[in-house]
């Protein structure tokens, strides 16, 4: 029998070596195949490999996917797919009532048990802890080594393949094709063919296991979401800002140059930059964080589009040349996966507590623009306009991202390359010499501005523009050393005017659902853009008066965004902080605003905010 | 690729900024150097990059008529790693000091020298810090007595081409402000070299650490406490060249030319190419103390020369590579990705 959902979420989840990762991954490929909206959420232990069995190893991936608009990964899941012990106890509270657990029974030995602190005697797959739940117990290693047994593979070979036969036997569930996977086991072990027979039988065995077990009467299928129509793709956060980055400098001319040191989680840039060298793309791994952004900014003299990525505690290293960039006024682009902080913090764990350190974190007067992604698809459009925006008004610019959003995923309708507007720079032209060698006309001002107060970039190597920059104040036009104190206050104040100025580049701030005025207004920046889009659509679906809106640009910020506010009773700010985009819009706009605050090292849930705002109507 | 410009002067490469380094500073010399050295090599000014730190040396660039850039703290090596891989043919002027090179930045000057990007680095080693007016450097001599060492510096010194060595660097010698002959020699040695030329100049901070190298450039002591090295030539030094240095083995002893027991023949000859001689000749590093006949002169010249590719060009070429194997990156296609779905 094949039943019809609108929509499933469901967490894989076990041991950090089994697979759980590749297994959510190679599910949401299919997936997005099959036309569903879907998002997707990785949740992975801090230590590579933690001990087996433990709790603190487990990892997991979750999916929410459904034949209607799906804007989170779900709060909680209708499948739990534990591998072992350790990753039912630590999943099993957020199942919903009357959900499913599939568990790997060989999972569930006293070694198991023991690790995963369960009392002595006491095993929950078989005592009646679970009768609320519709349970399916599978003896999977053991089916998976006895699918294996002539394979020639050794033990721990054989073991690793369990997590075919798990995403086999889902992907019958789902009344899925195996196309996708067979696919990219064929490409993976396209020289170890032994591997691609040995992965492809287990699989298999998982998806007729299904079939052949009378234990299964149902399997369950979604059909595809009413999206825009257009040709989609799945893409993760880590993958559209890489694309974004690499389409900037396509679109600008100039050859791409990272210059990085490896952090979670924003060393996944790092990666995906260097795999595209084909694309003129520079990567540099830096011996540490202040290096990777000096180097950046050296390239940047040098007429490359100088880009340094990191997350926060690299943010905060930076901060010394970050001032320097911005005095200069060279294009930089700083990107920030934030990650739950202070200090070193919980660094696989998302949080959006970056944004002061953003706006105010370095010494002295040092305004920057700061721009934010907000889902895994955004962070395309988000990087492209980064780079413009420092290209054009010379300027470092930070792009904050997060956790939640470079590991999440989701299915894009990706633009067509020659759609997107090029990027126009504005170089020094080359003055030539007359035949004596001396320069002719006037001597080349390397701080003369126009009238948006950004000056030209003049690269080393052009004829006639020698010059010399510095982290030392400048004379306004000449760019000298100056310790005068009126130039030192006309020069503070240019270089905030010029970051201001931006807004007049930036589209004016719209609201994303609902009314134009009303009681309530849901304001929010970065990953908390799809919860508040699914709670505030439930809400006015329930017939209430809210709306919400977005905001990519929290540095200037749109030039309509005070009147905007202005149309509301009351202004709900929803962040994974303590209220740090309530403290900006307190502070410029004296307005009053309801804060809604969670540190959680999670995104919020739809639970919460649903009945904080319900509470404020 | 790099161009080359007749007659020039020294001036030339002056720009129209009052020179502020303290009246007597050995800055000055160093400067007036290396812009004779540019006018002489007929470098071209468009061509040529000064990037620096902080500290006294490095308001170097200020003072050069050429493109240049005063950065942060201890960060020039990072700087300049970036500006040669965004630019390979610039011609890289690094300006460093003991401090901002070997305290706050000695992290990146670790690395710079082994990845062997294609620049010239100069170190002025005065070994006091200057700008901020007296504190003693990671290349002080311990026991110094400074404003923030009012009873003696504990810290033991940094070798700093001993240091360079160990970092795998491909050029190292060793300069002083008060002998501008053998300094220039060393800037054109620098220059040539394709790789991170590492040039150690001892300078003179005539305010804070006032003659701190006289032992190795007054006439009277030099010549039995500094050697000078050129290549292929035997290791001699004392006022009448009659003092020797020979190798037994690994062991280098001070030998007397003065009776007819040692010749020149039996000497240590210099070898820019032997990386083992060079480790040794950096350990001769103790104080100055002529009066000792087993003292080890310190050594002024090329200490070490080799050949490695530098870091831009492989860069460039795993580059060129990526474009031969796969293409030239296409947009669309990196957009598109591999599986797509159409809905409508």
């Amino acid at each position: 029998m094949i039943e019809t959902k609108q929509e499933v979420t469901i967490k894989f989840a076990g041991d950090s070596g089994d697979g759980m990762q590749l297994t959510g991954n190679l599910f949401t490929d299919n997936t997005a195949l099959t036309g569903s909206d879907l998002a997707t959420f990785p949740d992975f232990p801090a230590e590579i490999r933690a001990p087996a069995g433990t709790l603190a190893g487990v990892s997991g991936f979750q999916i929410h996917f459904g034949s209607k608009k799906i804007f989170t990964p779900g709060d909680q899941y209708d499948v739990l797919v534990a591998m072992n012990a350790a990753a039912l106890k630590a999943n099993l509270n957020n199942l919903k009532d009357r959900g499913t657990v599939i568990v790997n029974e060989e999972g569930f030995d006293s070694k198991n048990l023991r690790l995963a602190k369960y009392e002595d005697g006491e095993n929950p797959i078989e005592n009646d802890s679970l009768s609320d739940y519709e349970l399916f117990k599978i003896p999977v290693t053991k089916l998976t080594k006895e699918c294996l047994k002539d394979s020639g593979l050794g033990t721990k070979e054989q073991d690793r393949s369990k997590n075919m036969f798990v995403l086999g036997f889902i992907l019958w569930r789902y009344s899925r094709s195996l196309d996708s996977v067979t696919t990219y086991l064929q490409k993976k072990f396209a020289k170890k063919p032994t591997l691609i027979d040995a992965n492809l039988k287990v699989l298999k065995a998982g998806y007729h296991y299904g079939d052949t077990t009378e234990t299964f009467t149902t399997s369950y299928e979604i059909k595809s979401a009413p999206l825009e129509k257009g040709t989609y793709r799945n893409i993760t956060g880590g993958q559209a800002l890489v694309y974004g980055l690499i389409t900037a400098s396509q679109k600008s001319g100039l050859p791409l140059f990272y210059g990085s040191y490896p952090i979670t989680p924003a060393s996944d840039v790092l990666h995906l930059l260097a795999a595209q060298k084909h694309f003129g793309v520079k990567t540099f791994q830096a011996e540490d964080e202040i290096a990777a952004v000096c180097a950046a900014i050296g390239a940047s003299y040098g007429g490359n589009l100088g880009i340094t990525g990191t997350s926060g505690p690299g943010l905060a290293l930076k901060g010394e040349a970050m001032g320097l960039a911005m005095i200069l006024e060279l294009p930089l682009v700083i990107l920030n996966i934030q990650r739950g902080g202070p200090s070193t913090g919980m660094p696989t764990k998302t949080e959006q507590a970056d944004l002061l350190m953003a706006m105010y974190g370095r010494n002295g007067e040092s305004p920057l623009p700061i721009i934010a992604a907000q889902s895994p698809a955004d962070a395309f459009m988000t990087a492209y306009e980064a780079c413009k925006i420092a290209i054009q008004h010379m300027t470092p610019v930070i792009l904050l991202s997060d956790g939640y959003i470079a590991n999440g995923a989701e299915p894009w309708k990706f633009p067509n390359a020659a759609d997107i507007e090029k990027i126009t720079v504005n170089f020094a032209a080359a003055k030539k010499a007359n035949e004596n060698g001396a320069q002719n006309g006037e001597a080349f001002l390397p701080y003369k501005r126009d009238e948006n107060l950004v000056r030209k970039w003049a690269i080393p190597g052009t004829p006639g523009l020698g010059h010399r920059i510095g982290g030392l104040e400048k004379e306004y036009d000449t760019g000298n050393v100056s310790y005068d104190p009126d130039n030192h206050e006309l020069m503070t104040k240019t270089r905030a005017e010029k970051i201001a100025k931006i807004a007049n580049f930036l589209p004016e701030q719209k609201i994303d659902i609902g009314n134009e005025k009303g009681k309530i207004l849901v304001l929010g920046w970065g990953s908390t853009f799809g919860v508040i889009n699914a709670v505030v659509n439930t809400l006015i679906e329930e017939g209430h008066e809210v709306s919400s809106t977005h905001l990519r640009y929290l540095n200037p910020f749109p030039k309509n965004l005070e009147q905007l506010l202005n149309q509301f009773d009351k202004i709900i700010i929803p962040e994974i902080n303590t209220g740090q985009l309530a403290t900006l819009i307190k502070a410029q706009f004296l307005k009053e605003v309801v804060q809604f605050n969670k540190v959680r090292g999670l995104p919020i849930s739809k639970i919460d905010l649903y009945q904080f705002i319900k509470e404020q109507l | 690729m790099t161009t080359t410009i007749a007659n020039l002067k020294a001036k030339d490469f002056a720009t129209d900024q009052d020179v502020r380094w303290c009246p007597g500073c050995g800055d000055y010399s160093i400067l007036k150097q290396v812009q004779s050295v540019m006018a002489e090599l007929g470098l071209n000014k468009d061509e040529v990059a000064v990037i620096s730190g902080i500290g006294c040396s490095s308001r170097f660039p200020y003072y050069m008529e050429t493109y240049g850039m005063h950065s942060i703290h201890g960060r020039a090596p990072a700087v300049v790693s970036g500006l040669k891989l965004a630019n390979p043919d610039l011609n890289i002027w690094m300006i460093t000091g003991d401090g901002d090179g070997l305290s706050i930045g000695g992290n990146h000057m670790l690395h710079i020298l082994r990845r062997n990007f294609n620049v010239n680095m100069l170190l002025f080693n005065n070994q006091i810090y200057g700008l901020t007016k007296g504190q003693y450097s990671p290349t002080s001599e311990v026991h110094k007595n400074t404003k923030s060492t009012p009873m003696g510096s504990i810290d033991y010194p940094v070798n700093p081409l001993s240091f360079a060595m160990g970092a795998n660097a491909s050029f190292i010698a060793r300069s002083m402000d008060r002998d501008p002959k053998h300094l220039k020699e060393m800037l054109k040695r620098s220059q040539a070299h394709q790789g991170t030329a590492l040039l150690e100049i001892y300078q003179n901070c005539n305010i804070f650490n006032d003659g701190a190298f006289f032992a190795f450039t007054d006439k009277a002591t030099k010549s039995d406490t500094a050697l000078f090295l050129q290549q292929g030539e035997p290791l001699v030094f004392g006022a009448e060249n009659d003092k020797g240095v020979l190798l037994d083995g690994y062991k280098p002893t001070i030998v007397s030319l003065k009776d007819a027991q040692f010749s020149k023949d039996d000497l240590w000859m210099h070898d820019e190419q032997d990386m083992f001689k060079a480790q040794i000749l950096t350990r001769f590093f103790d104080e100055p103390n002529a009066d000792d006949p087993q003292y080890f002169p310190r050594p002024f010249g090329v200490i070490y020369q080799t050949n490695r590719a530098t870091y831009e060009a492989q860069h460039k070429d795993q580059i060129e590579q990526a474009v031969t194997q796969k293409g030239s990156g296409d947009l669309n296609a990196l957009i598109r990705g591999g599986s797509v779905w159409e809905i409508g």
